[in-house]
């Protein structure tokens, strides 16, 4: 009732002229002022559609279903497929590439290089000038990897006989893909695709994926969520950093692997590949991560955020209650550290499936307990603590699994809500590495970037499309 | 001694909180030792040695193992607790209240910091405003929109929202309310008491609520429903909701209902629900018909000061109809020449401006204006008066591209001295607004332009009344007793409330036309 009011302390939101603050605290009584700006970039529509959303109980209900489906995944690390048997609906000629779907012709360079380089691997063309010949003339099928239950980073190529992983997650009964992590430098995913870079890769594919699969299938699986846990505690945040959770699946891996029939000189190179990259686990973060959020997507009504991934051209993002749709933007440029030699002119726009891992809580949005990161942006601790605090704002809640030891243990916020980004205006943060901008150079820094408000405001609309507010 | 264990599968915790909590464990009754640790090979054979783990237990790495040791019938028990505690969610927030945190971008986020939050005041641009308003009701929060230029559409389907959730909309255009002894906007600072009051205009609720606390009442709630809360589309929904709020509301003894006349029909539900509310209610529809609002415990009022006085009347256990206030013979000293004849109103509020036309209507006959009643009588030139002439400075004609009269007195100065110069000018009226919101020193902006209006007349061989009021009270921050002295000894002539100037400078004009029809 209205007169209940009446009964209570008066405490006022004020929205709009500030004043009206000042004076209600100078007549005693109490307010908290609005940064208020006008939603959605000003776009009153969305505006209106915005408000329509915001607790919305249908939303609500969606909501609650997709965070507890995403937060009782438990991705279980299966073992290790090839990809044209195990990825659903892997067509002979199809190379999966990151973010959201792109024509050959619209691809940036990191790309297209690496596309190039699958051909090769691959064997559909026997030169570098007729592999791109072949993939402009439309005789290779293009696909997202995340319409094949697949992630990848940067470039994110997978080609049909590429070693992936499996990743089950045992509560729901959904599969997911990553291809392996090649190391630094020259590495495909970057562009590059050298004769040095498809050797490796044909290396990866007979005797790095044989030697996992057999070490995997000793272990009998390996439990990811509570190994990244534990990376969480020990500095890592699992995008940008994986040196601790690489080290604790080294440390799982090597007894199990010394138990296989593996020739030693051929563990012997395995155990040097993993121990040099520390960025090894990063593919299996992400597989992990897709795992848990394709369980929470699907959601009729759910405003939470299922997917975030760039193609070096756009940022796209999908929600659990709108479907198979992509809501995209211009890729933004990555704010960070560039590599001795190289200026902010070499930087291709952002790039690649990971940010999947900050859609899941963890990378950016766990920023708090890996302060090493922050160096990137010159920043401190504090503006680590910071960084995830905000992120606060824009989630649905926090994963339990996931806690944060300078956040006195708090789980890392978790479930983009679309509306609460365009309501804040807070855009979710992603910790990422830099590719130059040319295919095959590499890796050029790393730092952090936002995803776009454009790509929330037209999920906003569409997902009120799908909702009435029903009185 | 028995032991008991339990598995957490796929549950991890660090090793030091861990610690911590089998130390917890350990003390729960009828236990002897405890111990809650990740499943290891190595932390397995650890709790063997301990004989902690008496049988085998399927548990792995990845697995969380609270084994207990104690009395065999409290240890079921025990378990239950130590598993609840682990699984407890981990604290929200960091705890070390050190870092920076962001200020509230939004209603929802806002509510994160204000979780007692119970209204929310909106003052954004107009296109935004209703999306603002949709919000903070979904989150069951009540709405002031003093935002303006919202659709009818947007009201009817806010009210219609709001009414379904048991909150209230006060607005759209509601510039003034007075919720628990706060004002909200443009509010006076006044007395608490027993006289709650809806109104459909802002200035209209100064004047009463300053008019209560001038005459020794207090004011309990004045609910503000703006302006078009009474047209026929939007059925009065808020002034009817304020109505039952207050009815119920045990601290409020009188109620005040204010607004421009209703439609038929909606006037017919407002009074309906007023003749329900159980306690006297006092009406003043400026313009209307006494003898259609007056019935049982429903009193008529014709002006707000008659309303006001009124609800004291009642509140002190009056007669309401001997309230009437009693003034002094008006006696005002001036030598007018032959031509100054018209009275030239220039209001900073829309509503005392419509009251002014009303009153000089009945005494005058035609009043122009540019929010006339009349639509004959409206103004072709809103710059330039015309014969009598009463004028609302705070329409959207003037205040384009400009702060509103009542915080930037410039507009009204230069009008004031264009109608000091003109021959035909006899009385000027002036409303004078204190309260949150309004210009910090009105008499400091008035005082000055006063003295050159009257140098100007002088030196043309005129005198020249001007005669005003200041709706505020002794608590405003402007302090009603220092702009009253500053604005008389400026020779300003000042009447308590809006009707009292009206007859003053009506006095003034009919004895300005008497004299001049025998010259």
């Amino acid at each position: 009732m209205i007169q209940a009011l009446f009964q209570e302390k008066l405490q006022v939101l004020n929205v709009g002229l500030s004043s009206f603050t000042d004076s209600i605290a100078m007549a005693g009584g109490s307010a908290l002022q609005i940064e208020w700006a006008p939603p959605a970039q000003g776009q009153a529509e969305v505006g209106r559609d915005l408000a329509r959303l915001v607790n919305l109980s249908a939303v609500e209900t969606a909501n609650q279903t997709a965070f507890d489906t995403y937060q009782s995944a438990q991705p279980v690390l299966r073992g290790v497929g090839i990809a044209g048997h195990v990825i659903p609906d892997m067509a002979e000629r199809m190379i999966l590439h990151s973010g959201p779907p792109i024509a050959w012709n619209d691809m940036c360079g990191p790309m297209k290089g690496a596309i190039v380089g699958a051909i090769l691997y691959e064997g559909w063309a026997e030169n570098l000038a007729k592999a791109e010949s072949i993939a402009s003339r439309g005789e290779i099928v293009f696909e997202a990897c995340h319409h094949h239950r697949a992630v990848g980073p940067m470039a994110g190529i997978i080609s049909p006989s590429m070693p992936v992983w499996i990743v089950d997650n045992t509560t729901q009964g959904n599969q997911a893909f990553c291809n392996f992590n090649e190391g630094i430098g020259k590495a495909l995913r970057f562009g590059a695709n050298s004769s040095e870079v498809i050797a490796r890769l044909k290396w990866m594919g007979q005797v790095l994926a044989p030697a996992l699969r057999a070490g995997i299938e000793t272990l009998g699986g390996l439990e990811l969520k509570t190994l990244m846990a534990q990376a969480l505690h020990m500095g890592d945040e699992i995008h940008n950093r994986n040196v601790a959770a690489s080290s604790l699946f080294l440390k799982r891996l090597v007894p199990a692997l010394l138990k296989t029939h593996t020739p030693s000189n051929e563990i012997a190179a395995v155990v040097d590949f993993i121990a040099g990259n520390d960025h090894f686990f990063l593919n299996l973060s992400m597989a992990a991560c897709k795992a848990m959020l394709d369980a929470a997507h699907g959601v009729p009504g759910s405003s939470m955020v299922t997917a975030m991934a760039r193609n070096g051209v756009e940022f796209g993002i999908r929600v659990s209650g709108t479907g198979a749709q992509w809501f995209t933007a211009p890729a933004p440029f990555v704010d960070g550290l560039l590599f001795p030699g190289h200026a902010p002119s070499d930087a291709a726009p952002d790039l690649g499936d990971s940010a999947i891992t900050e859609t899941a809580g963890i990378g950016g949005f766990a920023m708090a307990t890996s302060p090493a990161i922050v160096k990137f942006v010159g920043g401190t601790p504090q503006d680590a603590i910071d960084n995830t605090l905000s992120m606060t704002h824009i989630t649905l809640g926090r994963n339990n699994a996931f806690t944060l030891p300078p956040m006195n243990f708090a789980g890392s916020p978790a479930g983009i809500d679309i509306r609460k980004v365009v309501d804040t205006g807070i855009q979710p943060i992603i910790n990422t590495g830099i590719a130059h901008r040319e295919a095959g150079v590499g890796q050029i820094g790393a730092g952090i970037t936002r995803a776009p408000l454009a790509c929330f405001t037209q999920a906003v609309s569409a997902l009120a499309r799908t909702t009435e507010r029903s009185e | 001694m028995a032991t008991a264990t339990k598995v957490l599968k796929n549950f991890y915790r660090d090793s030091v909180s861990l610690m911590q909590l089998s130390s917890t464990f350990a003390k729960l009754p009828g236990v002897e030792q405890a111990s809650a640790i990740m499943a290891s090979p190595n932390n397995m054979s650890l709790l063997r040695e301990a004989g902690l783990l008496t049988e085998s237990v399927d548990a792995s790495a990845n697995d969380l193992l609270i084994a207990l040791q104690g009395d065999a019938e409290a240890l079921e028990s025990a378990l239950a607790a130590a598993e609840s505690a682990l699984k407890q969610p981990p604290p929200s927030s960091s705890g070390s209240g050190s870092s920076r945190g962001l200020p509230p971008r939004s209603i929802e986020m806002g509510l994160g910091n204000m979780v007692g939050a119970n209204l929310v005041l909106i003052s954004t641009p107009g296109e935004y405003a209703a999306s603002e308003a949709f919000k903070a009701l979904s989150l069951g929060l009540n709405v002031m929109l003093f935002s303006d230029n919202v659709e009818l559409k947007d009201e009817i389907a806010l009210k219609r929202f709001a009414q379904s959730r048991d909150l209230i909309v006060m607005g759209p255009d509601c510039g003034t309310a007075i919720i628990n002894g706060i004002p909200l906007a443009f509010a006076n600072v006044v007395r608490r008491g027993v006289i709650g009051v809806v109104g459909a205009s802002g200035t209209g609720l100064q004047q009463v609520t300053c008019l209560v606390d001038r005459w020794g009442g207090g004011i309990s709630q004045a609910i503000g429903t703006g302006g078009h809360d009474l047209h026929r589309d939007v059925g009065g929904i808020s002034m009817l909701q304020g109505l039952k709020a207050l009815a119920a509301d045990p601290s409020t003894s009188v109620i005040v209902l204010i607004s421009k006349p209703p439609s038929p029909e909606v006037a017919g539900h407002v009074l309906e629900a007023a003749e329900r509310a159980g306690k006297p209610v006092v009406v003043n529809f400026l313009g209307a018909d006494p003898a259609r609002v007056r019935r049982g415990n429903v009193f008529a009022a014709t002006t707000l000061e008659d309303a006001a006085a009124a609800a004291v009347a009642l509140a002190e256990g009056r007669n309401p109809d001997d309230a009437k206030p009693k003034y002094p013979p008006i006696s005002i000293p001036s030598r007018l020449s032959p031509g100054q004849q018209y009275i030239r109103g220039l209001y900073s509020g829309g509503t005392f401006c419509y009251e002014a036309t009303l009153l000089l209507k009945k005494e005058l006959g035609q009043i122009s204006s540019n929010t006339p009643v009349e639509p004959g009588d409206r103004l072709t030139d809103v710059w330039t008066s015309r014969a009598h002439t009463v004028i609302d400075l705070g329409d959207d004609l003037f205040t384009r591209g400009r702060p509103h009269p009542m915080i930037d007195h410039r507009l009204r100065n230069e009008r004031l001295i264009k109608e000091a110069t003109d021959p035909e000018t006899a009385v000027i009226l002036l409303d004078v607004v204190l309260g949150y919101g309004s210009h910090a020193d009105p008499a400091g902006e008035i005082v000055p332009v006063v003295q050159k209006a009257r140098d100007v007349a002088g030196k043309a061989g005129r005198d020249l009344v001007i005669v005003g009021f200041v709706c505020g009270t002794a608590g405003d921050p402007q302090n009603l007793a220092r702009q009253e002295a500053a604005l008389r000894e400026a020779g300003v002539i000042l009447a308590e409330s809006n009707a009292q100037a009206v007859r003053m400078a009506s006095a003034v004009a009919v004895g300005a036309g008497a004299a001049g029809g025998r010259s």
